[in-house]
């Protein structure tokens, strides 16, 4: 019925742009020059004026009477029944009336079912009513304003500009919400377990130490995790900015045109393979791989390693540092290494001395996104890093990461409400570290900037 | 006038190619030390191709290709066993555009020094750096500030900076590309000074779009049309009594 109304205002929307605009053509007769707006922002100005009202009062309207409709509900039960017992009263009732399975079937749950079968008929007509009215309403009266010194381009520019704040706001509002709700479940952890366990314990088991629903705070100690991911971060950097680096340098100056119009698309596709794929070539190929040649050398490398992970997400960050190194080289001017090669500097002098410094804070930000991306990754270090929170600088030996320990945390067994708490912390610690890195990167981005530009 | 009779560079049938552009037909020129010589001609007449052959700036262009003898003291640039990096060691260059490397003054005009090896120790190298800034008139500007970037100077005290650090190399040559066309009247004048004070001990060579400065500085003007070095000659006869007509047309104003 809901998508019938919406189909409706939509139609009325689209004949509302089709009639404003024949309607302008027709004032405009002869000397169309005479209208102050083109017919097209007549046709754009009702369209939207419709579409704003219709599906407006459909939206606030759907949600202001589903509030009014439990706050019915709940008036309506019978007194004397605990928070619990009146949630799942009501959450039954609502389920007897849409045909769906209820855990009981008792009177009080008929009531609520005959209820709000009732009032939810209601809300659906009247919402339906109400809103087709008000955008055949608000469709009539703004065809009515279309005339020869309307001006419809104003105010319909005026509405997209608004269009363009609210989706803005959107994105923004859904930043700050995801961090206030990251924020609020954190803090409900750690109203149970100490900061400084979680953020120096050594010893990371959470849910082992699950007794009647609370936490045993010296297993929550979040050190393994961060020292898997720093180590997993540094192998992966270790790959990548080299390799990312070198090969832009030669893309950028050593290549001929032919070379690298054939291996810049190549490195690029590097970068579309999902994450999942480098995961199990990780896991399949790669850690097999350094298991064998670490047996063969007299070591012992676990078939998980951070190294095997470490080294293929470096492969896996190398498209992203070439690519931006490249555009950032090439974008230094050909004057300065003209410059250079005026004064006798051979073409590796002229990059090491004048190209690269000039490149530095692009390079940087590469480098930096390049290091984001690595803190970030989860499926590689899933599939070749292992589970198990290990405190060791071993790269040869398997260890755990954050992104890693979220995601067994959240897909387990255990109760969500429970594993929630040290995934939000660990989530939320994640975010203020990602925070704080790109925040020095910018200053010191930007501090090579002012010297140098 | 201040004009030496030894000649620095000796072309004879010179000729560039830009894939099948041929931008330089055949050209002979006799370069001459201590004085200051001036290219002109109109836009796409090769002065510039040519200017940039005397130090194999060309080469770093894939498509472009030079034959005939270019000599500089004798011995031939393009042959096989100068390595062009040496040779522009020598040969100096100096850009249309002021590019100053995104470095502190003082190492702007070290760069070349420390590439080429020329100071054993800092403070020979301060010595050097004072020389060049002075040579380009450009130090006490500058003395009090020269860890700032090169950058942050105006135009044409970053046109002096790059003159600085093309001196501070030790060449014999220098080369100079319009180095007063993206500069004001007032900078254009102080490098201009410049210039002719540099020409009483290099060989200069400019190449300009203004007749009025190849009048102003140089002691002999070459004017190029279509690829063809047209006329040489002593800057005073180019000026006063120009033989070919094309010359006469242009330094006339009649066309160009």
């Amino acid at each position: 019925m809901l998508s019938m109304t919406a189909l409706i205002i939509l139609i009325l929307t689209v004949a509302g742009f089709f009639m404003a605009r024949n309607r302008a053509v027709i004032l405009g007769g002869e000397t169309p020059a005479l209208l102050h707006s083109r017919p097209v922002y007549h046709g754009g100005y009702v369209c939207a004026r419709t579409a704003i009202a219709g599906f407006g009062v459909l939206i606030v309207g759907l949600i202001l009477s589903n509030i009014a409709i439990r706050w019915a509900l709940y008036s309506g039960l019978p007194g004397g029944l605990s928070e619990i017992e009146r949630d799942l009263l009501v959450s039954d009732g609502v389920a007897l009336a849409s045909g769906a399975l209820a855990s009981r079937t008792d009177e009080a749950r008929q009531a609520v079912a005959t209820l709000y079968g009732y009032l939810s008929t209601i809300q659906v007509w009247g919402l339906a009513l109400l809103s087709v009215c008000i955008a055949a309403l608000v469709l009539a009266r703004s065809l009515g304003q279309v005339a020869i010194p309307f001006r419809a381009r104003n105010r319909f520019e005026r509405i997209v500009q608004v269009m363009l704040i609210v989706s803005s706001a959107i994105a923004v509002l859904t930043t700050i919400g995801i961090v206030a709700s990251l924020l609020g479940q954190t803090l409900v952890f750690f109203s149970d377990i100490p900061v400084w366990k979680f953020l120096f314990g050594t010893l990371w088991s959470p849910l082992s130490g699950v007794h009647d629903g609370t936490m045993d705070p010296e297993k929550v100690g979040a050190i393994p995790l961060f020292a898997g991911t720093v180590l997993i971060t540094v192998i992966a950097m270790v790959v990548a900015v080299p390799v990312g680096l070198f090969s832009a340098i030669y893309l950028s100056d050593f290549a001929s045109a032919r070379a690298r119009s054939i291996i810049k698309p190549m490195l690029e596709i590097l970068a579309g393979i999902p994450t999942v794929v480098y995961g199990f070539f990780a896991a399949i190929t790669v850690a097999p791989f350094l298991r064998d040649t670490g047996a063969a050398m007299g070591l012992s490398v676990s078939s998980e390693s951070a190294l095997a992970a470490g080294v293929v997400m470096g492969i896996m960050i190398i498209p992203f540092i070439s690519s931006l190194s490249d555009d950032v080289i090439n974008a230094v001017p050909q004057s300065l290494r003209d410059g250079s090669y005026g004064l006798g500097a051979t073409k590796a002098e002229t990059i090491r001395n004048v190209i690269l410094p000039a490149a530095l804070p692009g390079i940087m930000s590469a480098v930096l996104l390049g290091v984001s991306r690595a803190i970030g990754e989860t499926m590689i270090v899933v599939m070749a890093a292992g589970q198990g929170a290990n405190l060791t600088a071993n790269p040869l030996e398997a260890v755990t990461t954050v992104t890693v320990q979220i995601v067994a945390l959240i897909t387990g067994d255990t109760e969500a409400s429970t594993a929630a708490g040290p995934a939000f912390a660990l989530g939320f610690t994640l975010f203020c570290i990602t925070l704080i890195f790109n925040i020095w990167a910018l200053r010191l981005v930007r501090k090579y900037r002012e010297v140098y530009d | 006038m201040n004009t030496s009779d030894a000649i620095k560079f000796r072309c004879e049938g010179v000729n560039v190619w830009y894939g099948d552009t041929h931008a330089i037909k055949d050209n002979d020129i006799d370069i001459h030390d201590k004085s200051v010589t001036a290219f002109i001609g109109p836009s796409g007449c090769g002065k510039s191709t040519f200017l940039r052959c005397l130090n194999r700036m060309n080469d770093t262009i894939d498509i472009c290709r030079v034959t005939g003898s270019l000599l500089l003291d004798g011995n031939d640039i393009y042959s096989r066993d100068i390595d062009p990096v040496q040779l522009r060691a020598r040969v100096g260059m100096v850009f249309q555009k002021p590019n100053p490397f995104p470095k502190s003054i003082y190492d702007n005009v070290a760069y070349g020094p420390r590439i080429h090896g020329l100071a054993r120790n800092k403070a020979e190298l301060d010595t050097l750096v004072e020389e060049s800034l002075s040579a380009a008139g450009l130090w006490d500007e500058v003395k009090d500030r020269l860890a700032a970037p090169g950058t942050g100077l105006s135009g044409g005290q970053q046109q002096r900076l790059c003159i600085a650090r093309a001196i501070a190399t030790k060449p014999e040559v220098l080369l100079m590309d319009e180095p007063c066309s993206a500069l004001d009247p007032i900078a254009t004048e102080t490098v201009e000074e410049l210039i002719s004070g540099l020409g009483e001990r290099y060989c200069v060579v400019i190449v300009t779009h203004s007749m009025q400065q190849a009048n102003r500085i140089s002691q002999r003007t070459a004017f190029f049309h279509l690829g063809n070095l047209v006329e040489y000659d002593t800057t005073n006869a180019i000026f006063s009594t120009p033989k070919d007509d094309r010359t006469v047309g242009y330094v006339s104003g009649r066309f160009g």
